[in-house]
Formats: C-alpha cells, sequence, structure tokens
C-alpha cells in the first residue's frame, strides 16, 4: 500500500483500505442499484513469472453514477477496464455487471453495455456512415445511425473514410458506436483524449445528457478536469493499486492546502509564525524552491489570516503570494510522488 | 432484448455445431462490410480474384495429365485448390491480421456479435467469391474443356466445403503468428508450399517413391483434391473412373484426412488466435 501524508486528524486512513466495508469509498453508496461490483481483481500478462497489472482492485458503481478511473500512466486502469467489459478473463477476483460475469455470460451482459476502447476498432477503409450501419446492424435495437452521428457531430461526415478523420473525429465516432445500441452502462476509455477543449466539452454536455437520462458510465481518464467536472465518485490508481478513492471532495480533503510566497530578504523560515493546521510537506512536494517557500495547511483560512496579519505587523510583502485549496491535483500529484517512496516495496 | 431473441432459427444449425447461439443476419452485416473492404483493397482484390486463374493459366503451359484425367480435368481441379490456398487461406490470414491490428476484432467483441460470427462474418466474402470461382470453373470446363459432369456432385459439394472449413481455419491459426499484414506474405509459405506439393498440383503424386507419396497424402489439400476429382471425374488419378457410388469408398480415406485437418485447425486456432494485437 502506498503511503500518503497523513493528516492530523488521521482522516486520509478511509481512503488507505479499499478491503474494508462498511463505508469503502470505492463501493457505490447502499442506498443505489449496484450496477459493476469489483472485487479484489487481479490481471496479470504473461504466465505466473509475467507482470501483474491490476493487483486486487475493488469498487462499484451505483444506477445513475459516473465513477471515473485515474491514474498514472500505466496504473492499469485500461487493464482493470478491459475486464469490467468482458474482454478477458481476471488472474484473480471477481467482476459482475448488473449480477452477471461480463466474460462468461456475455449474451446476458453485452445487450445492455456500451464500450469505448482506448483506441482503434473500425476498418480504415469504411466511411462513417458504413461503420455505423454496420455496428447498427449486429445490435438487437439500435437507435437511428443519423441521430446519433448528430449527437456527436459527425453528420457532416458521414460519407468519409475513417482513415481520413482526424484523432478527435475518431474519439467522436466512438462514443457515437458506444451509445448507438441504447445501453444502460457505458464503459469509455480515455473519451476524450485527442479531442480539441470544444470537442471536449460537447462530449462532457452529451455524457451529462446521458447521466440525466439514468445511464450509468465507468470511465478512465488522465484529465483531472474531466473527472472534477463529470465524475459522482474516482479513485486514483497507482501501479495496479487504488490508492484513493471517493467523491472529489473526499478525495481532496486528504489533503492540505497550499500557501506560497518569496519569503522577503534577511528573513528565514524560523522568522514565521505558527500557523494554524500547519502540515509537513506531503512527499514528493516541494517545501522550498529557490526563493519561494510553500506551507501546508488544513485549515487554509486560519492559516491564512495569521500569515498575513503577521506581515501587516511587521509591514512586510509577501512577493508572488499564492494560496489555493487542494484540488484533485494535489491528490493526484501525491499519489504520483510517491512513487520513489515505494520503490523498493513494489519493484 | 437479449441475444438469444435475435437468433434466427437458421443460426440453431451452426450453433448445435458448438459455436454457441449464432445469428445469420449479424454475419451478413459484418460480411457485407468485409465485401466493401475488400473490394477497395487492391492489392487484396487482385488476389482474389485473379491469381488463382493466372497461376492456372501458368500450369497449363507444362502441366499434362496421366493415366484417367485428362489435363483439362488436372487443370480444372488445380484450380480449386489455388481458390483455396489464395481465394480463402491468404486473403483471410491478411484480413484476419488487418482487423486484428486495427483494434477491429477486439472492438467487436465488446459487442453482441458472438466470437463465431466475427470469424464467419470476416470470411464471408472469401468464401462468397470462392464459391463463385468453383462454380464458374465447372460450367468453364464443361463447356470449353469438354469434361464430364461431376459423377457425384454432393460428395463435391461436401469436398468444397471442408477445403473451405480446413483452410478458414488454417487461416485463423497462421494469422496468430503473422504480425502484419505485409508479413503474411512469409507466414502463409509453408502452409502454401506443403499444401501445393503434395496436392499434386506441381505434379503426379502417383510417381513418387510410395513411403514419400503416403506422406503427401496427409498433407492439407490432398484430401481435398481427391475427394474433389473422385466427385467429379470418379478417380483420383491412375483407377478406372467409378459411378456415383462407386466413390464413396474411396473416399473414405480422404475424408479421414480432412477430419483430422479440421481437428488440428480447431485446436491450433485456438492455441494461437488473437483477438488483442496486444496479447
Amino acid at each position: 500500500m502506498v503511503a500518503l501524508p497523513p493528516t492530523a486528524d488521521g482522516k486520509n486512513n478511509r481512503h488507505m483500505n479499499h478491503t474494508m466495508t462498511a463505508a469503502d469509498p470505492a463501493l457505490a453508496p447502499p442506498d443505489r442499484e449496484t450496477v459493476v461490483q469489483v472485487t479484489d481483481l487481479r490481471r496479470r500478462y504473461g504466465g505466473s513469472g509475467g507482470f501483474e497489472a491490476v493487483r486486487g482492485v475493488s469498487f462499484s458503481v451505483g444506477r445513475g453514477e459516473l465513477f471515473a478511473l485515474l491514474g498514472t500512466n500505466g496504473a492499469g486502469k485500461t487493464s482493470t477496464l478491459e475486464l469490467v467489459e468482458g474482454l478477458d478473463l481476471p488472474s484473480g477476483g471477481t467482476v459482475r455487471v448488473f449480477g452477471h460475469d461480463p466474460y462468461r455470460d456475455r449474451a446476458a451482459v453485452r445487450p445492455r453495455t456500451g464500450v469505448m476502447l482506448q483506441e482503434g476498432g473500425f476498418p480504415a477503409d469504411l466511411t462513417v456512415a458504413e461503420t455505423a450501419r454496420m455496428w447498427a446492424g449486429t445490435l438487437p435495437d439500435p437507435q437511428p445511425v443519423d441521430r446519433t452521428l448528430e449527437l456527436v457531430d459527425l453528420r457532416h461526415r458521414a460519407r468519409t473514410q475513417v482513415k481520413q478523420l482526424s484523432g478527435g473525429e475518431r474519439r467522436r465516432l466512438d462514443l457515437a458506436m458506444a451509445i448507438l445500441g441504447r445501453p444502460d452502462v457505458l464503459f469509455l476509455d480515455e473519451p476524450t483524449t485527442g479531442l480539441d477543449p470544444e470537442s471536449r466539452h460537447n462530449t462532457w454536455q452529451l455524457v451529462r445528457a446521458l447521466l440525466v437520462d439514468g445511464l450509468t458510465v465507468l470511465l478512465t481518464t488522465h484529465y483531472l478536469a474531466e473527472a472534477a467536472e463529470l465524475a459522482d465518485r474516482l479513485a486514483i490508481m497507482h501501479r495496479g493499486r487504488i490508492v484513493t478513492a471517493g467523491t472529489v471532495a473526499e478525495v481532496v480533503a486528504a489533503h492540505p492546502a497550499r500557501i506560497s510566497f518569496a519569503l522577503p530578504d534577511g528573513l528565514g523560515r524560523a522568522d514565521l509564525p505558527a500557523l494554524p493546521g500547519a502540515q509537513p510537506p506531503p512527499s514528493g512536494a516541494p517545501a522550498a524552491s529557490g526563493d519561494r517557500l510553500t506551507l501546508y495547511t488544513d485549515t487554509l483560512q486560519p492559516a491564512l489570516t495569521t500569515l498575513l496579519g503577521w506581515a501587516n505587523e511587521r509591514g512586510l510583502e509577501l512577493a508572488g503570494l499564492d494560496a489555493r485549496a487542494a484540488s484533485l491535483e494535489e491528490a493526484f500529484l501525491a499519489v504520483a510522488h510517491s512513487e520513489e517512496s515505494t520503490e523498493g516495496e513494489i519493484r | 432484448m437479449t441475444a438469444p431473441a435475435t437468433v434466427s432459427r437458421n443460426g440453431r444449425l451452426l450453433g448445435r455445431l458448438g459455436l454457441g447461439p449464432v445469428s445469420l443476419r449479424r454475419i451478413g452485416v459484418l460480411g457485407r462490410a468485409e465485401m466493401i473492404l475488400l473490394l477497395r483493397n487492391k492489392t487484396a482484390a487482385t488476389t482474389a480474384l485473379l491469381l488463382p486463374l493466372a497461376t492456372v493459366a501458368l500450369f497449363s503451359t507444362f502441366l499434362s495429365g496421366d493415366g484417367h484425367v485428362s489435363t483439362g480435368a488436372l487443370l480444372a481441379t488445380t484450380m480449386f485448390g489455388f481458390v483455396l490456398l489464395y481465394v480463402v487461406y491468404y486473403n483471410l490470414v491478411t484480413t484476419y491480421v488487418a482487423r486484428r491490428e486495427e483494434r477491429v476484432l477486439k472492438r467487436l467483441r465488446t459487442g453482441v456479435v458472438t466470437d463465431a460470427e466475427i470469424l464467419v462474418g470476416a470470411a464471408v466474402p472469401a468464401l462468397a467469391l470462392a464459391l463463385a470461382q468453383v462454380v464458374l470453373t465447372v460450367v468453364a470446363a464443361l463447356v470449353l474443356f469438354d469434361l464430364p459432369m461431376p459423377v457425384n456432385i454432393p460428395l463435391l459439394l461436401a469436398a468444397v466445403l471442408a477445403g473451405c472449413a480446413i483452410f478458414v481455419l488454417l487461416a485463423t491459426a497462421s494469422s496468430g503468428f503473422t504480425r502484419t499484414v505485409e508479413s503474411a506474405q512469409i507466414t502463409t509459405l509453408p502452409v502454401l508450399i506443403l499444401s501445393m506439393i503434395g496436392s499434386g498440383v506441381t505434379g503426379s503424386v502417383e510417381s513418387l517413391p510410395d513411403a514419400l507419396a503416403r506422406v503427401f497424402q496427409l498433407l492439407p489439400l490432398t484430401p481435398v483434391l481427391d475427394l474433389v476429382r473422385l466427385g467429379w471425374l470418379g478417380t483420383a488419378g491412375t483407377d478406372a473412373p467409378r459411378d456415383f457410388v462407386g466413390v464413396l469408398s474411396e473416399a473414405r480415406e480422404p475424408a479421414v484426412i480432412i477430419l483430422l485437418w479440421l481437428a488440428i485447425g480447431v485446436s491450433a486456432t485456438r492455441r494461437w488466435f488473437r483477438w488483442d494485437p496486444r496479447h
């Protein structure tokens, strides 16, 4: 287990152990019907001596929720998602989608799922319309093709071959095919990678509209803004494990706020007042760079008040003052930076 | 809206063959898309439409029949062999590799279509073109080479279908160890060469030493062409031609070898076929 910086009241402990049952933030709220249930999932590539990409992951997604899997590159997000999609058998643990095994019980699960792989998936020489007609032809109850292409703003490209589409257009075609079969749950692997900001916002809007209709969504992303924007709950993965999970607020709450500024000449760290809720720097995060100092606190407002009062009394100017509450970025970086401290354990 | 509800009645027959529920409608949809792709790909279209005929035309300059098999009969049945090798086998190896590398196979597997439907759907254009060329060959041979009407049409048909099945399975298996469409030119050589030398298309097996002839008879194309010649001409070589019933006793041994190759094809496909470029 990767160690996160402790907080004063130890509240991030609840993010640490996903095998806990009572109020495990990786699990769907009990008042919602569980659509996806993943329990102690493991995936090993290349036999028993091979590489274990997923090392005991547990989470669940309730009906109508959007659950985001965040993580560093190679954290095991896609490997996890592919098992949930039923593309392969896990080497350990279980996956249930609507109560069924998505690999062994394909016929029961597939009519209710829509999937977007991380890349590719459509023959380069077919046009957009031919691709959509082919895909629709395999589905039991497809939506009208034209309307679906319209939703992702690709109708004007219907006669264009897939190989002539831009990367962003291909992602949108892929999304259109994922929703073509009127699924109850969507699995999206990096749905907005390669999209320009406008297309990204359009995609978010579409996904939000689908959520309003009661769809359940499980997605991976490395855009923190995407998770913050869309996710009801999220999990941050690192090296095959879920390190932190919960709502954005819960995940962020485990991390201290940051105040940084340049100390006026002639003053040292020791001259600063004691700040309320002060925290040691999270592992990997800087305490100082150049003449800039960064302080961490659990209680941003009182800490800032104390600091500014102290500066005011002395007539000091704190150049480049910057104070911010923790965001997903802090949580994410804390996970990514914990690499060095756990290198020995994992390798 | 569960999958079994969409399975057509016709599909149940294929389903009983252990392929799971199969929908002919879905196979048709995939096959149609695959046909568009084949016709848009000039290299593949040329291989599938012209190569068998061109090869047989080349062979006609030096092949000559012996025993009870005339030159025309030898060339016509040899055409069957090249159709199976180029249109079905080689063409399908490149198709499966191309779809795998484009992640089309993986993407289809996330949907409602079953594995069997994906594999058969991708093979539809190849099988349709192969059957069309076989029928044209029979017609052309009857008209141009003055060949007799086939002695046993059901046997001839069974031989063609068995040949298609063997070479589809060898194609799915070969695609597993073929990394790119280009490298198919090399990875298909073992099956292509063994099939050609063993089937008598490069010369009569009868003229070989017994032990070698015996080995050649065990190669994948040989029993198929034996059955084709039995079904059409009533003889696979030097024996006098037989009638509809007479050929059946001769057909037994090639049929057993065909079953063996079907079993090998299934297990090789299980072992080597890959849906995903990554593993």
